[in-house]
This record gives structure tokens, sequence and C-alpha cells, in this order.
């Protein structure tokens, strides 16, 4: 986050020194601000972060559903592994042009968890200043991959949150490079779990490679578009927006590991464990993925 | 109540300065209200004192010095570049801040609070922002609108004030959008308007404050000493359509997401003034952390639900009302009669009455007493009481002194005592 510090007023307060303690105020982000979250409206049907529950059950029994149970005959394992409470931070690979990974991570912990919670997808900053995107995704639970988003959905919220650390590498990615690891940007992600005290799940995901891959980008198509890219999948753009959704019936795999706890979120310098952990998370997914991958006979029956 | 005896409100004739003035009247423990302004004041007020005078440094300084003041509150900040035009808006917002700062500051000042209303437009309303902006947060790009240039500039002088006067207590309140029935914003103008323009393929979040909890929130930092700064926004963040359904009101997404500079230009043509920093907020929308004065003990009257709610409710009883109510108008010979004048009885608070006559003697029992003749005043004797008599006649004795007068009192006095 860019801070403006010429015109940011801080006056004679801030948390890391304890001024806004001497001064009988509470600080900033103190653990007593949580008890000054809104109440629910029952009247209302959205969310504050602009979630409804409406859209999101019509397309969860509709849409989704089907892709589910009937497309992608999604597999789950390790569902246990997601908190039943308390907020978690998942952790998954991802890919294909239009990313159907986190819509079926969200699914599985709705269909086999057996205290079903909702989960929060943080997507692109992008989506929100294109027009359309910018309306729907906020709908059904995706949320702009902000920090601050992050902790407070994780932290005050205590709720689930996934994220994709390759980001947008990892669904620019071609086919023949499939279910290799890109690189995990700076560990942002161990980061702000750590920051909110919270288990990391990591989430290994099989299927979305083959159901929606990419054999080549257009760069000249994504400028004028305006699109983070535009790829050449077997129905796109052929077959018109709508082809972006095409999705081939491969098999879907889900694998949900082990949470990693912090034991001691409060240490001086967390830096040197932040790359130590995010090197870990990787390759635990990583290894389990070449495992899944050697495992599957098929990549249309499983 | 700290330390806030004598208080001097800018921005009088703003509808949250008019309030505040009239809400701090009714506090015993304020014993001076001045109210500045170069426009005059939309409400009616009972002992506020009225200055007119605009934002120039020598004569606030001279205002702020000869009425000892040791808070001031300023409520004068423009941030809807409806109501005036850009060039006034920074005269007022960046100049006029910086005066009066300047009026405020120094080692001899006697100035010991000092209250800026700010907006949220400090943080505007971009692609990369969070989905709620805390206090410590800058905004992520430079501003783009006049209106928040000036935010960001006049809040920029205030905390450089703060740190150059110490011994200064600095509250910054940064409101949200504020909507309710009285008050005037762009955003009220287009919820009034039979749908609700949108730009196509957004549904922005918003979050509102009530105009009462905008007075509350002034006068809660007046009476608490509460440095730093607050987001005051209520509860809940709206998406445009639910905001939309609240009024009963279909949405119509008529403004282009590309272009939509253009669309507005041609919207104000046809009547629709869509300002520049709205265009944003239309596109991207904006929530705030509203904890931190939560925790500072503010409760909100209402939440922006209810407070959409309220503004609905007014708009469909406004077209009912249009002509019932005549609005304020202030007449300076009036208002100094009402205030200032020995005839006038009733419309004082008994406080106020109070408070006006404290420093001197106990007033006598009877009213206008000084303006009475003996002859008129010998008939009233008989129907006082005791105590009020023995009053009188100290009052009489240490003022005129008429002999005709006190000896009267002796005799109304004397038979009780005498027939035990």
């Amino acid at each position: 986050m860019a801070e403006s510090a010429r015109t940011s007023l801080s006056l004679r307060e801030g948390p890391e020194e304890g001024d806004g303690e001497q001064s009988g105020l509470p600080s900033l982000r103190g653990d007593d601000l949580r008890r000054h979250l809104p109440g629910v409206e029952p009247d209302r049907t959205l969310t504050d972060w602009g979630r409804s529950e409406r859209v999101e059950r019509v397309l969860d029994e509709t849409l989704v559903d089907f892709m589910y149970r009937y497309w992608f005959r999604a597999e789950v394992e390790g569902i246990e592994n997601v908190p039943a409470s308390g907020g978690a931070l998942l952790v998954s690979n991802h890919s294909g042009a239009l990313p159907p990974d986190a819509t079926m991570i969200g699914k599985a912990i709705r269909e086999e968890h057996p205290h079903p919670r909702p989960l929060n997808i943080t997507v692109e900053h992008f989506f929100k200043g294109y027009p359309g995107f910018s309306m729907l995704l906020p709908k059904v639970g995706a949320v702009a991959a902000h920090p601050a988003n992050v902790h407070r959905l994780l932290y005050d919220e205590q709720q689930l949150v996934l994220v994709f650390p390759e980001g947008r590498k990892g669904t620019e990615k071609l086919y023949k490079d499939r279910y290799r690891l890109r690189r995990f940007g700076r560990g942002g992600f161990v980061h702000a779990a750590m920051k909110a005290r919270v288990p990391i799940v990591p989430v290994c995901v099989v299927g979305a490679e083959e159901a929606a891959p990419v054999f080549a980008q257009f760069s000249l198509l994504q400028k004028l578009t305006g699109l983070l890219y535009v790829p050449l999948t077997p129905t796109f753009p052929h077959m018109g927006p709508l082809g972006m959704l095409g999705y081939l019936p491969a098999k879907f795999k889900l694998r949900f590991l082990e949470p990693i706890h912090f034991d001691d979120p409060d240490q001086e310098d967390p830096s040197s464990e932040v790359q130590t952990v995010a090197q870990e998370v990787r390759a635990r997914i990583q290894e389990n993925l070449f495992d899944m991958l050697a495992k599957r006979e098929s990549v249309w029956f499983g | 109540m700290s330390g806030s005896r004598r208080i001097l409100i800018t921005g009088l004739s703003t509808y949250w300065g008019g309030l505040l003035a009239r809400a701090l009247e009714s506090e015993p423990s304020v014993e001076a209200i001045v109210g500045v302004d170069n426009e005059e004041p939309s409400v009616e007020l009972e002992r506020t004192e009225y200055v007119k005078v605009g934002a120039q440094h020598a004569l606030l300084r001279r205002v702020v010095e000869a009425a000892e003041i040791d808070t001031v509150v300023d409520t004068r900040l423009v941030v809807d570049s409806v109501l005036t035009t850009p060039r006034l808006a920074h005269e007022n917002n960046v100049i006029g801040t910086m005066n009066l700062l300047a009026a405020c500051g120094g080692p001899q000042s006697s100035v010991r609070k000092f209250v800026f209303k700010s907006s949220t437009h400090y943080y505007g309303a971009n692609q990369d922002d969070p989905a709620f902006f805390d206090e410590t947060m800058g905004r992520p790009h430079p501003p783009g609108t006049p209106i928040e240039r000036d935010v960001l500039e006049a809040e920029a002088s205030v905390a450089e004030f703060a740190d150059r006067n110490p011994e200064v207590t600095v509250s910054v309140l940064r409101m949200a959008n504020v909507l309710g029935p009285d008050v005037r914003t762009s955003h009220k103008d287009l919820m009034g308007l039979p749908a609700i323009p949108m730009i196509l393929g957004f549904d922005p979040r918003y979050q509102f404050v009530h105009e009462d909890d905008v007075v509350h929130a002034l006068e809660h930092v007046v009476k608490n000493d509460l440095p730093g700064v607050f987001n005051v926004a209520a509860d809940g963040v709206l998406a445009l359509t639910e905001v939309a359904g609240l009024l009963g009101k279909p949405y119509v997404p008529v403004l282009s997401p590309w272009g939509t500079g253009l669309a507005a230009t041609v919207a104000s043509r046809l009547g629709v003034r869509i300002p520049p920093e709205m265009l944003a907020q239309l596109r991207f929308g904006r929530g705030v952390d509203n904890r931190r004065f939560k925790a500072a003990g503010f409760e909100y009257g209402y939440t922006s639900r209810e407070a959409v709610i309220s503004l609905a409710e007014h708009l469909r009883l406004h077209p009912l009302l249009r002509d019932a109510a005549e609005p304020y108008r202030y007449e300076r010979e009036v208002e100094e009669f009402l205030r200032w004048s020995p005839n006038v009885r009733n419309s004082r608070p008994k406080e106020v009455v109070a408070a006006m006559a404290a420093p001197g003697p106990p007033p006598p029992p009877v009213d206008h007493y000084d303006d009475l003749e003996a002859e008129e005043v010998l008939p009233l004797l008989g129907s006082l009481e005791r105590a009020d008599l023995e009053a009188l006649r100290e009052y009489e004795r240490g003022h005129r002194g008429r002999e005709s007068v006190i000896g009267a009192i002796e005799t109304h006095l004397s038979p009780p005592a005498a027939t035990p």
C-alpha cells in the first residue's frame, strides 16, 4: 500500500509509540476494536463487503452444483484440515483461463465440511475496475487482494480466505507448463497469516489445468481490450465471451493439506521466517500435486 | 465536560455550524459561543453571537483574542463541488483553513482545542483501495479532483498546526457521505431523481452518515478530549443497488463505463449534475473503518441503511410539505432584539438567564424592577412571599435605596412577625 507521506495526517498519535494508550485512546489496531465491528442487520441481503447471499445461493444451486457434481465430478481429500471455526488462510495452486478452481474449493467446503462456512476469494484489484466483473464478483464472495482486506477478514472477522500466491502468473501460464508452480510472490500471504495469528491450509487442485487449457496469449488483443490477458483456449475467442466458460470435463481432485500453525506470532523479526514458510508451503503443494498426478490414470476419469 | 467554555464556531451558516451552536447553547457550562461566517446563520439561535467576518487572519485573530476563545470548531470545509465553484471552494477550504490556523496558533494564544471537520474524500475512490480505510491509511494515488486536493491540503495544514502547537488538542473528523432531510449534498440530489443513474457494470459500495450524527459527533469531540483523526461513518456499507431498493426507485445504468466524464457532461446539460469526485465514487465506491470513533465512546443514532430510509421517508413527504414550513431567515434586528432586549421574557432558557446574570448580585424578585417607580412598586408588595420581600429589601438597599420603598417592605414584613 502506497502511503502518501506528505499528506498523511499522523498528528501526535500512533500505535507504535503507544501514545494512544497514554491519552486513554484505544490503539488503532488493538484487540478491543473487534468489539466495535458493526452488527448484522437482518433485513439486509448484502454484507458490508458487497456479498449477496441470494445471488450466491442461486448460482450455487444451479451452475456451480452442476459443475461440481457432474461436469468435474470433484473428489475431495482432507477436508478436516479446514478448521471448523476461527480464521484460516487457504493457499492453492492456480490455473486456467477463467479459473474454475476457486469456485470448486468454495463448493467443496460447503458440500463436504461438517461445518460449512463461506469462503472469501481474493482477486486482483483489476476486477474492481472492469465493468461487469466489478458488479458481479463481490456478490459471490470475491474480495480485492489488499493486505488490509485480508487482515480484516482473517483477524477481525475470523473468516476463511483463499489466496493464490502465484497470482496472474499462474493463470497466464501455458498448457505446456501445467502443474509447475510459479514463484510465490514475496510471501505476503505468510505475513498476513502470521499477523492475524491464523493457520495456513495448503490446497492442491488437479484438473483445472486440463479443464481450461491455455495454448497461447494474445498480447495485442490484451492491450486493446484492457483485460488482464486474452488467452487462446479450446473455445475462446472463436466462440465469443461465453467461450471463456467452455470448460472441458476434466476430473477434479482437491486435496487439503495439514494446516501450518505459527508458534510465536510476536517474534521480533518475522521476515526471515516468512520466506522459509513461503518456500515450505510451495514445496508441499508441488510435492502433493506430483503425487496426485502420478496416481491419476486418466485426465477425464481420474 | 472538559475545558471547553468559550467556543468559536466557524461556518455558522452551514448546516452543521448552526446546529452545533444550538446544541451547545443548552450546555450550562459553556459560557460563550461565538459564530463567525460571512453569510448569516440559517438556524434560530438563542445566545450564540454571530460575527459577520470572512476567514481573514487579522480579524479572526482579534475575535479569538478578544473573546478568550479556548475551543475552535471548524465546520467550514466544502466537500461538495455542486455547492460552489472550484475557485471559491479552494479559497474557503485551503486559504481559509490556513488563516484560521494562523489565528489560533502561537504561544500567547488562548486556544486549547481545535476541531476540524474533514471528509472521507481524503481517501479518494480508486481501483486498488482497501475495502475499509482506517485512519492510518493514505490514499494510493494522488488526488485527481479539486475538492479532494483541497481536503488533502487542508488536512496537511491542520497536521502541521498540530505539530507546532503540542499544547492544543487537535481532533479531525473525516465524515462519510452525509444524508438527511435538511442537508443538501450532491448525493441527496442524485437520490431525489426519479431513477438512480449508475455506471454500466458497476455497483459501488457506499457508506453514509446521518446529518444528526454529524452534529453529535462534533459535539462529542467538543465535550471530550480526543486528539487524533477519526472516521465518522455509520455502520453498514451498502451497494448502490441496495440504496436504490431502499429508496424504492429503479436504477438505470445510463453512464457508459468508458468515457464516463463525457457522459457526465451530457448529463449535467440535461440537468443532472454529477461532480467529478462523485464519478469516482460511482465507479469504485468507498468504505471506511468506523471502529476507532466508536471505541472513543461515540454512539451512532443511525446505520447507513437507516440514514437512507430516513431520507427516503423525507423524499416521499417532501412534495406535500413544500409550502408549509417557511425556512428561517436571519433578520439581524429581530435577532438582536430577541437576544439582548430586557423586554424579552420568554424566549431565553432559564440557565441562559442565570448565566447572563451570574457575575452580578442576585436579581430582584420583581421583573424589570429597575424600571419601576416607587408608587408602581408599592401595590405589588402584597403579592410577594416573605423571602422575596427580604430579597427585595436587600436589593433596594444595594441599589437606589428609596426610603419609601424600604419602609413599605418593612411594614409588609412586620405584621406576621408580630402575630406568631
